[in-house]
């Protein structure tokens, strides 16, 4: 499923092996090149700040960045991504990629972190403890709340949504009426599809404007489980 | 006391953003709002240079007529920030709400990423937080 994740990016050339491995691009992954190493050939300067790289883990409340900072950020990714795509399909779709990348380390991390400090570490296995962990532990971790609810179709089986009232990423844009159709909170959905896929649970991940009078923002992240995740539920009743 | 209007002016002098409160005001057009936003920002640059006393000015921070006053507020960066009002409208009040403007234009405007530097404003979370910060009479 990873593999062909990452064939989204079909306009570059390089294999889906490269791309997964830290090393084997420098153009794609900006890797400083490690400043403790530099400085400590120097005798001259003690390091007094250590690398980003060596830096605990598990510091969960240091940690936190500045939402401001980011919101910039994320805005320049935004302009970034609309140079270069055609429509608001692929325009989702690469934001979609980008949210994937941070998923795979959300989840990486989430786990080692709870391998620490837990006494009976668990990994999920049945689909709705995965969504609620999602809805909780994730968002949590990510967006310092938790998520607004947790819904499942009527009319589909194989379709969950997760609500967010106001989601943190699209805080601060204003999206034009002629693009009213784009969420870019399909950054977001490429995150929870990275966690699902991580888990086990292949899906495939949209986010879609669903705005009430209240909460003018409100975005639903649409979760299409993959077929062969309810055959397996199926097998677990 | 009233707050009649809000006008948003770039670091070139064009008029980026403007938007009225209170009904009965004047009916002017686009243009002519143009014009008095580059006229005032002329004059903005003449009063920063006149200062009889030594050592750089702000510029003009109020300017009162008979009927109304306008109180501007100039940012780091040159854009300017100018609330009309009336005459009985506080200056501390008239100062706190182009702050809390300034803050919103920095949160949904320069944030945003659909909105080009020196472009009129065209935000929707902006004009719902400006009508949270001065509510229309």
């Amino acid at each position: 499923m990873a593999s062909t994740r990452f064939s989204v990016l079909s306009s570059s050339s390089l294999s889906s092996a490269e791309l997964l491995s830290p090393t084997g691009s420098s153009g794609r992954f900006s890797l400083p090149s490690a400043p403790s190493i530099t400085t400590a050939v120097g005798p001259s300067k003690p390091l007094v700040r250590p690398n980003i790289y060596d830096r605990p883990l598990n510091k969960t409340r240091s940690a936190e960045v500045s939402a401001s900072a980011f919101a910039f950020l994320f805005s320049e990714i935004v302009q970034y991504t609309q140079k270069r795509v055609g429509g608001i399909n692929d325009f989702e779709r690469r934001l979609n990629t980008l949210g994937y990348r941070i998923g795979t380390r959300v989840l990486e991390l989430m786990i080692w972190r709870t391998e620490g400090s837990s006494k009976a570490p668990k990994r999920e296995i049945r689909f709705l403890p995965a969504l609620m962990s999602i809805h909780n532990n994730v968002w949590k971790a990510v967006f310092g709340k938790t998520a607004d609810g947790v819904e499942k179709s009527v009319e589909n089986a194989d379709e969950y949504m997760i609500i967010d009232n106001d989601p943190v990423v699209t805080r601060s844009i204003s999206v034009p009426r002629e693009l009213s159709q784009l969420s870019c909170s399909s950054f977001t959905a490429g995150l929870v599809e990275a966690v699902l896929d991580g888990l086990g649970f292949p899906a495939r991940v949209t986010a879609h404007n669903t705005p009430n009078v209240d909460h003018p923002s409100r975005t639903t992240i649409l979760i299409k489980l993959d077929k062969s995740v309810l055959d397996r539920e199926e097998l677990f009743k | 006391m009233a707050i009649f209007g809000l006008w948003i002016i770039n670091k070139a002098g064009g008029l980026v953003y403007q938007r009225n409160f209170t009904d009965g005001l004047a009916q002017l057009s686009a243009n002519e709002y143009l014009v008095l936003a580059g006229t005032l920002h002329g004059i903005h640059a003449i009063t920063a240079r006149l200062s009889p006393t030594s050592g750089a000015s702000s510029g003009a921070q109020v300017i009162e007529a008979e009927t109304f006053k306008m109180t501007v507020h100039l940012t780091a960066t040159g854009t300017k920030f100018v609330l009309l009002t009336s005459l009985a409208e506080p200056h501390v009040a008239a100062t706190a709400a182009l702050q809390k403007v300034y803050e919103a234009y920095a949160d949904a405007v320069m944030k945003n990423p659909f909105h080009t530097p020196e472009m009129p404003v065209r935000s929707d979370g902006f004009d719902a937080r400006v009508a949270a910060i001065i509510p229309a009479s």
